[in-house]
C-alpha cells in the first residue's frame, strides 16, 4: 500500500521533471524516475500480505509435482506482475540508452543540450 | 508564468487521476484465477519451482520473444547513432591500480556468477535477464579497468544472432514435436526430476540463450556508448 | 510492524532523492540521485517479495543505468571542452 502510493508519487515527480527541465539529460533522468515508479506500482499491485515469493521450495511445500502446486497456491504472491516487470526493467535500460544516444547525437549536430535551441521541430 | 500554472495544473490533474488507484485499492487475500493457474501449472505441468520463470518463458513466452526483439532494436539504434570510425582510436583514461587488480580478480568470478544465474533460472530467483546483465557488468568492469581492452564485435554479433536463432528454433521444436498450439512449449525435452538442474524441459536452454543474447547486446551497447561517438 | 517502518523510511529517502534530482543544478548530482532511487526501489521489491525483480533492478537500475548516464555525460563534457571554448 505504502509502496503503491510511493510509486505513484515517483511517477508524478518524474513527469514534473520531464515538463520543467530544459536540459535533455535531465529530461531523460525524469523518464528513468517514471520508469522506476511504474515498476513499483505494478509489483505492489501483485503483492498479497503475508505471503512469500512465488518460488516453490521447502518453505512453501514439502511435496513434489502437482501436490506442491496445490499447496503453493495458498502461500505465494502473484507471479504475473513480477514476470512483466522483470522484462520491463531491461527494456527500460535499453530505451534509456537509446534516448541518451539521441541526446549525444543532437549535441553533436546542434552544439547544445537545451531543448529550446532545437527550433526546427516546433510548430 | 502561465506555463508554470499549466504544468501545476497537469500535475494536479494526474494526481487526481491516480487518487482512485490508491484509495480504492483493496488488499487481496488470495490469488486470482489466472495467477493460481500459473502457480499450479508451474509445479504440476512444467516441474519447475520458480513460478516467475514459468510465466516469463512458457506461459507468456511469445511476449518475451517480442521483448527480446524490442531490446535488439533499441541496442541496434544505439549502435547506429554512435557509429564510430575505425580509424579513430578512442582514448580512454587509465584505470587506477586498485581498479585494475580488482578487475583481474573479480571479472572471471562475475562472469561465472552470471552464468550461474541464468542456468539456474528455473530453480532460484534470477534467470536470463538478470544473468545477462551481470555478464555485461563484468565486461563493463574490464572496459573501465584496462585501457586496451577491446572485445571483437564480430564475436558479439555472432553470439547474439546465434542465441536469437536458437531461441526461435527451440520454440519451433515444440511446434514440430508436440503439435499446433505448442509454440515455445518446453515439454519436448524430458521434464526430469524436481529441483534438479536438468529439469523442466527446455526451460534452462531457453533461458541460457536469452541470457547470452541479453549479455552480448548489453556489452555491445556499453561498448558503443563508451567509445567516442565518431566524426569529430 | 518493523517492515512498515522500514518501508516508510525508504519511501521518504527515495522521494527526497527524486525531488533533489529534479531541483539540483548539477546534472552529475541528478544522475547519482536517480541511482539512489533505483537502489532503494530494489529493496522495496524485496519487501513485496519479488526477489527476481529485486535482483534485476539492483543490477540494472543502480549499476548499468548510472554508468550509461555517466558515459553520455562524459561525451558531452569532452566535446564541450574541445569545441565550444
Amino acid at each position: 500500500m505504502i509502496i503503491l502510493i510511493h510509486g505513484l508519487m515517483l511517477i508524478i515527480i518524474g513527469i514534473w521533471a520531464m515538463l520543467t527541465r530544459k536540459n535533455l539529460i535531465r529530461i531523460i533522468i525524469g523518464f528513468a524516475i517514471v520508469d522506476t515508479g511504474i515498476n513499483l506500482v505494478l509489483v505492489a499491485i501483485g503483492y498479497i500480505k503475508g505471503k512469500t515469493a512465488p518460488i516453490i521450495n521447502d518453505a512453501v511445500s514439502t511435496a513434489q509435482g502437482a501436490a506442491a502446486g496445490m499447496q503453493a497456491v495458498d502461500k505465494v504472491v502473484d507471479p504475473v506482475p513480477s514476470a512483466l516487470v522483470l522484462t520491463a526493467i531491461v527494456i527500460g535500460l535499453a530505451v534509456t540508452a537509446l534516448m541518451l544516444a539521441y541526446a549525444i547525437r543532437m549535441h553533436k549536430t546542434g552544439r547544445s543540450l537545451n531543448i529550446d535551441d532545437f527550433e526546427e521541430q516546433k510548430w | 508564468m502561465i506555463k508554470y500554472l499549466l504544468i501545476a495544473l497537469v500535475l494536479i490533474g494526474m494526481g487526481w487521476l491516480f487518487l482512485p488507484l490508491a484509495t480504492e485499492y483493496f488488499t487481496p487475500t488470495q490469488l486470482n484465477n489466472l495467477a493460481a493457474n500459473y502457480v499450479y501449472g508451474s509445479a504440476a505441468d512444467l516441474n519447475m519451482p520458480n513460478a516467475v520463470t514459468s510465466v516469463v518463458v512458457t506461459y507468456r513466452g511469445l511476449d518475451t520473444l517480442g521483448e527480446v526483439t524490442v531490446l535488439f532494436l533499441a541496442t541496434a539504434g544505439v549502435g547506429f547513432f554512435l557509429k564510430r570510425k575505425n580509424s579513430i582510436k578512442s582514448k580512454r583514461r587509465h584505470g587506477s591500480e586498485i581498479l585494475k587488480s580488482g578487475a583481474d580478480l573479480l571479472a572471471p568470478l562475475i562472469i561465472l556468477f552470471g552464468i550461474y544465474i541464468f542456468t539456474h533460472g528455473h530453480l532460484t530467483p534470477g534467470g536470463g535477464f538478470p544473468g545477462g546483465v551481470v555478464l555485461a557488468s563484468a565486461f563493463l568492469l574490464l572496459l573501465m579497468a584496462q585501457e586496451h581492452f577491446t572485445f571483437s564485435h564480430s564475436v558479439i554479433q555472432f553470439t547474439e544472432s546465434l542465441s536469437g536463432i536458437a531461441y526461435v528454433f527451440i520454440g519451433l521444436a515444440g511446434l514440430l514435436l508436440l503439435g499446433l498450439n505448442h509454440f515455445l512449449d518446453p515439454r519436448w525435452l524430458n521434464l526430469g526430476q524436481w529441483g534438479k538442474l536438468f529439469s523442466a524441459g527446455a526451460v534452462p536452454l531457453i533461458y541460457s540463450f536469452i541470457g547470452l543474447k541479453v549479455g552480448s547486446e548489453m556489452s555491445g551497447m556499453l561498448d558503443s556508448l563508451q567509445s567516442d561517438g565518431g566524426d569529430e | 510492524m518493523i517492515e512498515t517502518i522500514l518501508t516508510i523510511v525508504l519511501a521518504i529517502i527515495s522521494l527526497m532523492a527524486a525531488v533533489y534530482a529534479v531541483l539540483t543544478k548539477k546534472t552529475l548530482n541528478a544522475i547519482i540521485a536517480s541511482g539512489i532511487i533505483s537502489l532503494l526501489a530494489s529493496i522495496m521489491f524485496l519487501l513485496v517479495s519479488a526477489p527476481d525483480v529485486a535482483m534485476t533492478e539492483a543490477a540494472i537500475g543502480s549499476g548499468l543505468t548510472t554508468v550509461v548516464f555517466l558515459y553520455a555525460l562524459k561525451h558531452i563534457k569532452d566535446r564541450r571542452s574541445t569545441h565550444d571554448d
